[in-house]
């Protein structure tokens, strides 16, 4: 297989064996890129000079004998709401379109110390608000296992990427499915790890109670190493948990016999894509044949999640995003005086679905409306959680699909604001929950890729890793690589 | 009809922490513009706030030290509103789980000590600066980050003042508790203490409270009473006109000595609070609040007492040098070395506050020290110098920053107790005045204090008053 197909943990050995130099990895990864990329339009940003200078340091540090990590030299790319020091981060909107932030993300920095090679930041919805890269505001992107549909999102630019073979692995952010959805929607690997597992500091908020950053990978091998690299305690993010970090590998075993799952049944609701629904139960009984216990479950405030969701994400979203006022950074369009230059700047600079959630944030918090809408919502995120805590009562892991439908077509749910949020119906209880989730592929549904979603207790990244390794193990769907016509 | 003022103040204090509330910058006041700043205070995309240990700290001090309940989980929120000083357009503040609660602060006004409620005091962060400059087609406008973030407490009192100079006692006791707990350095010109004031009047013997207004711009104490002075005069003049007081915000204009309406009831702000999810809640165990209750130093009302108590000093007296630590621990240094202890608290009040109010310093900012003082009251308590000398000379010292002997030895100031230059004098100023000494000697008794006068006058004011008089009476 080519280089830009092979996974980080294989690029990693060729590496470490000499059989190959970083230089000639991050090539062949620029080469793929300016291939396909006209085509998949992952890339907002790419940095081919600063990653041929990262992987040339590789090189010389191996050639030196120094003892590297697994991921030096493995190219990679970033969602571009992660906050890259003198490479401009425009979180796919107007508003940022020429922002170069003075300083890295914790995540950036902890893989530049590992050696990571950048290869450029990565396509999304406008600070990361939508279920189908078609928000951002430079291009949409295409799913690379047809081109006429969306990559989900709002992670798609990076999910795209990893499967098109433009970058080996990518770092993504999940409020409440971004990652998990496009990973199902791409046929990659995805991880939310629990909420606090891994620093925010530097990922551009959109909901900072919901927020979380995570791997976007080829298989749970190359989840586990990026998961070692990024995870752990940052003491400049208050919410980030200080607690140790276990050796994510190490339980990678393939081992899961006596594990108990539980399958919630509302995962499954009338109406669902039958397809969907089958494959994801087929994956499930996969697991049932390899030793795991697989009984259903109830979560029964599920239908909750996403009306509550669309409270408390929008009105953190209000007020993270009232910083883009033309005034310190970013887009300024002038006015007649200051009131008129925060409207003009922020008519032009918000896309239409940032302005409906700046819109709903906005009136959910206003006074005479706080208890009715944001405080009932808070009361709700914590039944949610109660429902998932009572279920781990029982249960080791949780499996339902990621997403209720394969890739729909480019434009198809554009104009249906409800439809689109549908599409993270399984996913968003979760990030209320503020749980651990991975999404890995498990079929094909008429050539797309269909997504098995794992939901751990907190900070149980582990005992994800386990199953997903167990069921990837005997199954071939994360080797299969899309066409592309190239 | 006779009313009666309510008034309740809402303080806000700069906190003298060494960095900011939420990132590593300095809070040092007067930096070049924007030098004092990094990418969390200046609000850029992807930064979280960190809360500054000390902060939490020097509130919990200034809460037990205003005799607060501490809350022992509290949390912060988000306070939405745009404004360009503002970088994130949202301050992290507290809401309705504030750091403390159900406090106190005793005033003195007239002598009649009184208990004011505090309801609550919370952390918070300051906004930047804005800097309006005129130019051609309207002018344009800068800001200032560097004070963005410092940190803030808001010290909020019950409806409790009935007069504006109860408001000036509580205002002046309160800066002198965060003083003395060394929390704020409380410099109203450079903003570190600010003050905005609710204000209502009703009929005197009513219990309902009348319509209020906000009254904000108050640099000074003084500005602070005159403004309430005004506010209730015009409030009682519309409510006397039969006409309703507006509920609203209104500035104090310092020159015109006036309050303007800023905003109505209808403008105000929905500032949209919430919990802030970049902070988690704090946790205050009772371990750390009593230990910073033990470490607490002694508070102004308690250093007053022991004045009295210790020295014997007047209580107005008292009030006077502990309403300053700066000035309290001026006056303990200077007794230590000098125990005439009125003397000392006369000298403070007197010449020295009103040198050290003239050139606008601080008292332990003074060119004349603690040990200077000493010297100069010792010099004349010996006789060396007269009570009028030792004025001049202190005025000297101040300015110079000389000692008082070398000051009264280079000028030649040492009081004449010598009898037998003194009767030269007396007998030339008695040779002079004949019809002075025939008035008195035909019982004007006033007509000596000319005469001892008239010798001052010829000794420049060297000779010793004491014994000027008993020559002067030896040869009458």
């Amino acid at each position: 297989m080519e280089l830009y197909y092979l996974t980080a943990h294989e690029l990693g050995d060729l590496l470490q064996r000499k059989e190959v130099s970083a230089r000639e990895v991050a090539e062949s990864f620029l080469e793929r890129l300016e291939t396909v990329d006209v085509k998949v339009r992952a890339y907002l940003t790419v940095t081919p000079e600063k990653a041929l200078e990262q992987a040339a340091r590789v090189d010389a540090a191996r050639a030196r004998g120094e003892n590297l990590s697994p991921l030096a030299g493995v190219p990679m790319a970033l969602k571009d709401n992660l906050c890259t020091e003198g490479v401009r981060t425009t979180c796919a909107s107007k508003m940022l379109a020429e922002w170069v932030p003075p300083y890295s993300a914790f995540v950036v920095r902890r893989l530049e110390a590992e050696g990571a090679v950048m290869l450029g930041k990565l396509n999304m919805d406008e600070f990361a608000m939508g279920s189908s890269n078609e928000n951002s505001r430079f291009y949409p992107v295409h799913n690379p296992w047809d081109l006429e549909r969306v990559p989900g999102g709002s992670s798609g630019g990076a999910t795209a990427a990893v499967a098109a073979g433009e970058a080996c692995y990518a770092l993504g952010s999940d409020t409440g499915g971004s990652i998990r959805q496009p990973a199902s929607f791409c046929g990659v690997v995805g991880m939310k790890p629990t909420y606090g597992r891994v620093s925010r500091f530097g990922l551009v908020a959109f909901a900072s109670s919901l927020d979380q950053i995570g791997p976007i990978t080829r298989d749970v091998t190359d989840c586990a190493l990026v998961l070692q690299a990024i995870a752990g305690h940052d003491p400049y993010d208050s919410t980030s948990a200080n607690l140790p970090v276990p050796d994510y590998r190490a339980v990678l075993t393939g081992e899961i016999r006596g594990l108990k799952i539980g399958i919630p049944k509302e995962y499954f609701p009338e109406g669902m894509e039958g397809e969907v629904a089958r494959i994801v139960k087929r994956a499930i009984g996969r697991l049932s044949d390899l030793g795991a216990i697989c009984e259903e479950v109830s979560l029964p405030h599920t239908e909750y999640a996403l009306p509550a969701y669309y409270l408390v994400a929008p009105a953190e979203a209000s007020s993270n995003l009232a910083r883009y006022d033309g005034v310190g950074f970013g887009l300024r369009v002038e006015g007649n005086d200051i009131i008129d230059m925060y409207m003009r700047t922020r008519s032009e600079g918000f896309g239409a679905e940032v302005k409906r959630r700046i819109m709903l944030g906005t009136y959910a918090l206003s006074s005479g409306y706080y208890d009715a809408y944001y405080l009932k919502a808070l009361k709700v995120r914590t039944l949610i959680r109660r429902d998932f805590e009572q279920a781990f009562k029982r249960f080791d892991v949780l499996a339902t699909p990621t997403s209720p439908t394969v890739a729909f077509r480019l434009g198809e749910k554009a104009g249906d604001p409800l439809a689109m949020y549908l599409s993270d119906l399984f996913t968003i209880p979760v990030n209320m929950a503020g749980l651990p989730a991975i999404s890995i592929p498990c079929g094909f549904s008429q050539g797309l890729p269909v997504g098995l979603q794992l939901i751990g207790k907190p900070f149980d990244e582990e005992t994800l890793l386990r199953v997903a390794y167990a069921f990837e193990q005997n199954t071939d769907y994360h080797r299969r690589r899309p066409e592309l016509g190239v | 009809m006779e009313y009666e003022a309510v008034i309740g103040l809402e303080v806000h204090a700069e906190l003298k922490t060494g960095s900011k509330a939420f990132c590593n910058c300095t809070t040092a006041f007067g930096g070049e513009p924007n030098t004092h700043v990094c990418p969390i205070c200046l609000g850029l995309p992807g930064v979280l706030p960190k809360i500054n240990r000390k902060v939490v700290e020097f509130g919990l001090k200034a809460a037990l030290a205003l005799n607060c309940q501490v809350a022992s989980f509290c949390k912060f929120d988000r306070k939405n509103y745009y404004y360009p000083d503002l970088p994130k357009n949202y301050q992290i503040s507290q809401y309705d789980l504030p750091l403390a609660r159900h406090g106190f602060l005793e005033i003195e006004v007239n002598g009649e000590k009184k208990k004011i409620g505090i309801a609550r005091v919370h952390m918070e962060e300051d906004a930047g600066k804005l800097i309006h400059v005129d130019g051609s087609g309207g002018g344009y406008t800068l800001v200032d980050y560097n004070r963005a973030g410092v940190p803030l407490l808001e010290i909020v009192s019950e409806p409790d003042l009935r007069s504006p100079a109860e408001a000036r006692a509580y205002m002046e006791q309160l800066k002198a508790v965060l003083e003395y707990t060394e929390v704020s350095d409380c410099k109203m010109q450079e903003g570190s203490l600010r003050c905005d004031a609710n204000v209502s009047v009703r009929p005197l013997g009513s219990r309902e409270f009348g319509t209020k207004t906000e009254v904000k711009n108050m640099n000074s104490f003084r500005a602070l009473q005159r403004a309430l002075e005004y506010e209730i005069e015009r409030q009682i003049a519309i409510l006397e006109s039969g006409g309703r007081v507006v509920q609203e915000t209104r500035g104090w204009d310092e020159s015109r000595g006036v309050t303007v309406s800023m905003r109505s009831k209808e403008e105000a702000h929905d500032y949209r609070y919430f919990p802030e999810p970049d902070l988690v809640p704090l946790v205050i165990d009772q371990e750390w609040i009593e230990k910073v209750r033990r470490e607490l130093p002694e508070l102004p009302n308690s250093r007053r007492e022991r004045l009295i108590r210790d020295y014997g000093l007047p209580p107005y007296d008292a009030g006077v040098i502990t309403s300053s630590k700066a000035l309290a621990d001026y006056f303990d240094r200077a007794v230590a070395l000098f125990p005439d202890a009125k003397q000392v608290s006369n000298w403070l009040m007197g010449d020295f506050l009103r040198l050290l109010n003239a050139s606008g310093l601080e008292p332990d900012a003074s060119p004349v020290k603690p040990e200077g003082l000493a010297e100069l009251l010792k010099l004349q308590q010996e006789g060396t110098i007269s009570i009028k000398i030792a004025k001049q000379v202190f005025e000297e010292m101040f300015a110079t920053g000389k000692g008082a002997r070398q000051i009264v030895e280079e000028k030649g100031l040492v009081q004449i107790s010598d009898a037998g230059e003194l009767a030269a004098i007396v007998e030339k100023v008695l040779a002079e005045h004949p019809q002075v000494v025939a008035d008195y000697r035909g019982g004007k008794d006033k007509a000596l204090g000319f005469l001892v006068g008239q010798v001052m006058k010829a000794t420049r004011g060297k000779a010793n008053p004491a014994l000027v008089n008993q020559l002067l009476k030896e040869r009458l």
